[in-house]
């Protein structure tokens, strides 16, 4: 990075600090934080979405989708994240060179599962042995998103479930005494009222999120807990920058950023909180009108 | 003159289509000197430069990418990455599930590490041990109780911190540690010889690779490059073939 860290034998103190800071290595501890933050920009709105769509399927008045819908939330809740992720991401990622596999080679002979290998033919990796390791790593946290949406979609589901049930009937009957329809009135009211029931349940859930992303590393994507390990172990001179053991600064760094992003959303939520209950038919609402907010 | 034009051009398409197999090289990138990743965040060490040479001398184009060592196997079976070089020890129980190309490091001493040199290792001490290396299975043959770890740095930081008695693990990789530690932590100097010596993992039904590596490695091992490699990296007193 810096000019005079040409030779870091010959550094001391701040100077040897400052290039230590920005090695190649460290490079990737702080490129792993626009990882972690982008995996949640992006696993928020569709596990919303999936959650939203489970949500509607649970209430659905044909059978068939409420089954799918009921089967979701309670398969995906009922078993533990580490092993979803573990089982999940494994069986996506064969199931999708499986299905190539029998595009791309109706004529390979040679069985796909020989004992404990998986082996489909070369042009059906997914992605291919020969792309590039970025290709990879996409990928990667391309069935990192899938399965964070998969897994916290299945929880939105029952919190927007819920939050839909909560809407006092009065406000629907009232509805459709004017003569809505029937998706009239879930999107011109039962939806806009729900929100408000379900942000606490979602907003638990932002946070039970942003504490989940060190599982990443279980995925094999570089985020930062796997940094921070990685970075922190004691050095000998085989490195460049030898040190003893600092994983516990390297942690406690993690514990502050994870504190101080939690607190932010904690404070971006408590807002849009009192945004939603305007004007609504809860104690809340009521409590703001009364007060003239 | 025909057929030599032939023959040459046949070697040259053939030698054109091997350049384009990609290897995806899989190792642990936390067992300095064997592999590390270096400070520019790229893999380092004896086996990325033995890796390297062996690749161009099968021709072929290698990408490195590094994994957790504890599902280092399974995700070569899955087909992550076509090969383990990640100074692991050829094992008749790991050679159960993969295979292995000839040995490129001898059958090296495994040492245990410790605080003072009189401590204990035998019945009753607590000893840490990477999981799933041999090391660790030596370990719990041995009577003592075995603590283990994901990862070689944890299990010297227990001793460190006084949580097991002694470290377990190969000795090329405890010295330049203990050779650091101004005194703090000793080798200890009861060796013992585990393993066939060092390979490269591959799947079963990748044979035609298998014998490309096999061939590249003998040839090293022919002209004595591949001795030089492992005094350049493991000092002069290290074992070579």
């Amino acid at each position: 990075m810096f000019a005079y860290c040409a030779d870091p034998n010959s550094l001391e103190g701040l100077a040897w600090l400052a290039c230590y800071l920005t090695t190649g290595k460290h490079m990737g501890l702080y490129w792993s934080f626009g990882t972690v933050l982008s995996l949640l920009a992006i696993t928020a709105p569709v596990a919303l979405a999936f959650g939203f769509v489970g949500a509607m399927a649970a209430r659905s008045p044909f059978l068939p989708a409420r089954i799918i819908g009921k089967g979701y939330t309670a398969m995906v809740r009922g078993v533990p994240d580490i092993v979803f992720f573990l089982f999940f991401v494994i069986a996506l990622d064969q199931g999708v060179e499986w299905l190539n596999h029998q595009i791309r080679c109706p004529d390979w002979t040679e069985p796909i599962r020989q004992g404990l290998e998986f082996r489909v033919c070369p042009e059906a990796k997914v992605p291919l042995g020969t792309s590039p390791q970025y290709v990879h790593q996409i990928y990667g946290f391309g069935l990192a998103v899938v399965t964070f949406s998969l897994v916290f979609g299945a929880f939105a589901a029952n919190v927007l479930y819920g939050a839909m049930q909560a809407v006092p009937r009065a406000q629907l009957e009232t509805a459709e005494a004017y003569g809505m329809s029937h998706g009239q009135v879930f999107r011109r009211i039962l939806v806009p009222q729900m929100w408000v029931y379900a942000l606490p349940g979602l907003s638990n859930l932002w946070m039970i999120l942003i504490k989940a992303t060190p599982l990443l590393f279980l995925l094999g994507v570089q985020d930062i807990v796997y940094w921070a390990r990685e970075l922190g172990g004691a050095k000998t001179s085989a490195y460049e920058y030898p040190h003893p053991d600092w994983r516990l600064y390297y942690f406690l760094f993690l514990l502050v950023f994870y504190l101080g992003f939690t607190r932010i959303s904690e404070i971006v939520l408590d807002r849009l909180t009192a945004r939603l209950s305007r004007g609504q038919a809860t104690a809340a609402g009521e409590a703001m009108r009364k007060a003239g907010i | 003159m025909k057929k030599l034009l032939i023959a040459t051009a046949l070697v040259a398409l053939t030698a054109g289509a091997s350049m384009a197999q990609t290897v995806r090289m899989g190792t642990e990138g936390a067992y300095p000197p064997y592999n590390f990743i270096n400070d520019k965040g790229e893999v380092d060490g004896f086996e990325r430069e033995l890796g390297d040479t062996l690749c161009a001398k099968a021709v072929l184009t290698c990408e490195w990418v590094t994994n957790d060592w504890d599902s280092i196997i399974p995700n070569l079976q899955s087909g992550n990455y076509d090969t383990i070089i990640a100074g692991m020890s050829i094992t008749d129980e790991r050679d159960k599930v993969i295979d292995f190309t000839q040995n490129y490091y001898p059958p090296a001493a495994s040492a245990y590490m410790a605080p003072t040199a009189d401590a204990k290792i035998g019945e009753g001490a607590v000893v840490a041990a990477q999981i799933g290396t041999i090391q660790a299975s030596h370990v719990a043959e041995s009577g003592a109780t075995l603590l283990e770890f994901a990862t070689p740095d944890e299990s010297v930081a227990a001793v460190k911190n006084g949580e097991a008695d002694a470290v377990f693990a190969d000795k090329d990789y405890l010295t330049p540690i203990a050779a650091e530690s101004g005194g703090a932590l000793v080798m200890l100097p009861n060796d013992v010889q585990l393993g066939g010596g060092i390979g490269i993992g591959l799947r079963e039904s990748d044979t035609e690779l298998k014998a490309k590596f096999d061939a590249a490695i003998q040839s090293m091992k022919d002209d004595g490059s591949l001795n030089l490699m492992i005094k350049k990296w493991f000092g002069d007193e290290a074992t070579t073939f």
